[in-house]
């Protein structure tokens, strides 16, 4: 590269007057510029955290997760916002892993990856990665809780977005970990007489299960976080009864969290930033169990 | 299909192996409709968004909806120029860029040359703590956090009040801060040893190997990892809503509120518009042009990274 030949040269003449206060003074400057952003991160989630708990500190008691929203800031909980956000995020979870495993596979082991189909595909996922999630909302809209499938503002709307929102994140954990798994492990299987199929199901997979997992709880994650799809598909509700099925009502815990926050009387505010807490622990949880599933399966090939 | 394999079931051509033949055959088709569902959500997406969009401009002309400067398309009369969402969204984006690009850089930078082994495995999952945190905590905390304690304080012109595109757009910065940190970091780690090795040789300070070589030989990767974020900043929905407030003003001023075309929808779909209107229609249309400059700077991220990728042997 031409600039940086240019550029290194001009290390040689610096090399004489690198006692030059300018020179050195530029350097720690740049360094303190560095140290300044890496420590508005970490200040950012430090704040982040603890004014949450301050805030929500005297509404953290069982009653919290007991109660059912209420007009009254003192009753106030979110029983269910917790089981709605469960049944969305576990239905949601399993289907898109389902989907998510079918089509790694199939990208990965079968397709030929320089064929149309293959390009089409991966281009699809790669378009769908970048896509604002407020548009899954839309699709929601258009399309499950409205139009064809007129399934209303239910468990199961919700759940389909996010199965859609969460698959292309899946997808690429999961071909990362098909990759992941050494050919030589195929080769084995094939010289013992297993099929295709046989190979895949019973080696690859099990090889690729802890790459899965963790991506698979990634995603998750983000489907426990998610808002602003669910905006659109009616989760801002009032709702005081936990879903029975896919075709109950519901809201979600980041919904209750919304939801208490602009909320006019103040001492709501305590509520969400309780409520903020137990969605924190939650995905800390979560990926607390990503990390072990990874540490206790690093394998070298 | 493996050549190996079908010699060996030639070998043997039992009932048993060619039902197993056909069963192989089977789970191939299944598996490529699995995976064609990504195609058939994409379609979904645009079909849903066109027709109601173009349904939507036939009531309302193109003209008005570009050219006009007044946002009230729920209100009686209403007004669809869409002016103020537009400036709204990137003067916001930019704010947040302003924050993300910067800093995400720096970071990138630190934990690529200055960072000890130990400061990194504590730096790390620090910055995957904050890239999971949801939006809507995030909004929670522009709310209440920044938009009192910073927002109100550091802006020069006039009062800051509780909604501003401000708070909003720092907010949004501090989200996009460890996605644009993880996306610089990788197009560093892509510049070749030898390449910076040669300039420590040549007696250049870390500074100038990050400035002069690692930024520069990394910079198709940067400047599609500043794209994305762009990206993200338009989209992000949540944080917009509850910091910004939800009146449509014709402002440059991020001291004011604000709506984004991404929140204008979330707007939208809090209350229940009726099907057959077109105030649920804008939501469409609205969402047709969001979906158009997303995708439109993903795949410009995208070429960038495939047109000017230096390639190291």
């Amino acid at each position: 590269m031409s600039t940086t030949v240019i550029q290194s040269s001009r290390f040689a003449s610096d090399l004489q007057d690198s006692t030059s206060t300018s020179r050195k003074f530029r350097d720690r400057f740049f360094l303190g510029s560095l140290w300044f952003a890496t420590l508005l991160a970490v200040v950012t989630l430090f704040v982040l955290v603890l004014t949450s708990f301050l805030d929500g500190k005297s509404r953290l008691n069982l009653d919290l997760v007991r109660n059912f929203p209420s007009p009254f800031p003192e009753d106030a909980g979110i029983q269910s916002a917790i089981f709605g956000s469960l049944w969305v995020v576990v239905t949601s979870g399993v289907v898109s892993l389902f989907l998510a495993l079918g089509s790694a596979i199939y990208l990965e082991e079968f397709a030929n990856a320089k064929s149309k189909t293959h390009r089409l595909i991966s281009l699809n996922i790669q378009t769908l990665a970048g896509v604002p999630s407020i548009v899954f909302g839309i699709l929601g809209l258009a399309f499950v809780v409205r139009g064809p499938l007129s399934w209303g503002f239910t468990v199961g709307s919700a759940s389909a977005v996010l199965t859609m929102m969460v698959l292309p994140v899946m997808i690429v954990a999961a071909r990362e970990a098909l990759r992941a798994v050494p050919s030589s492990l195929r080769d084995g299987a094939y010289a013992l007489g297993a099929t295709k199929w046989q190979t895949i199901s019973k080696q690859v997979l099990a090889a690729a299960t802890p790459g899965i997992a963790t991506g698979s709880i990634l995603g998750v994650s983000r489907a426990l976080g998610e808002s602003a799809p669910l905006i659109l598909l009616g989760a801002l509700a009032y709702v005081s009864s936990n879903p029975t099925g896919f075709d109950s009502d519901y809201t979600v815990l980041p919904l209750a969290i919304f939801k208490y926050a602009t909320e006019a009387q103040l001492e709501f505010r305590a509520v969400g930033a309780a409520a903020i807490i137990v969605l924190l622990v939650l995905l800390v949880a979560l990926n607390m169990i990503a990390i072990i599933i990874r540490d206790r399966s690093r394998k070298s090939w | 299909m493996n050549s190996m394999l079908t010699t060996i079931a030639d070998l043997q051509p039992s009932g048993r192996k060619r039902r197993q033949q056909n069963f192989e055959k089977f789970v191939v088709v299944i598996l490529a409709t699995i995976a064609a569902s990504g195609v058939v959500i994409t379609t979904g997406i645009v079909v849903s968004l066109i027709r109601p969009t173009i349904q939507f401009f036939g009531e309302v002309s193109i003209s008005e909806f570009f050219g006009g400067t007044h946002w009230y398309p729920l209100y009686d009369p209403p007004d669809f120029g869409v002016w103020p969402l537009v400036i709204a969204t990137f003067m916001i984006m930019l704010i947040a860029i302003v924050i993300a690009v910067p800093g995400g850089l720096a970071i990138a930078f630190f934990l690529n040359q200055y960072a000890s082994d130990r400061t990194r495995r504590i730096l790390k999952p620090l910055l995957e703590i904050l890239a999971g945190i949801p939006t809507v905590v995030f909004g929670f905390f522009a709310l209440y956090f920044i938009s009192p304690n910073i927002a109100a304080k550091v802006w020069p012109v006039g009062d800051v009040g509780i909604y501003s595109g401000l708070a909003a757009g720092i907010t949004v910065g501090l989200m996009i801060l460890p996605m644009m940190t993880t996306l610089a970091e990788d197009a560093m780690a892509a510049v070749p040893r030898s390449l910076i090795e040669g300039a420590y040789a040549l007696g250049a300070t870390k500074r100038e190997v990050c400035t002069a070589v690692i930024f520069q030989a990394g910079m198709s990767g940067i400047i599609a990892a500043g794209v994305i974020a762009m990206s993200r900043a338009i989209g992000e929905t949540t944080i917009v809503l509850l910091a910004a407030g939800s009146s449509a003003v014709f402002t440059f001023n991020p001291g004011q509120p604000m709506q984004t075309m991404s929140s204008f929808i979330g707007f939208a779909g809090m209350g229940d518009q009726p099907t057959d209107s077109t105030g649920y229609r804008t939501i469409f249309a609205v969402g047709s042009f969001l979906f158009v400059i997303t995708f439109a700077l993903n795949v410009i991220s995208r070429k960038i990274v495939n047109r000017f990728r230096e390639v190291y042997e």
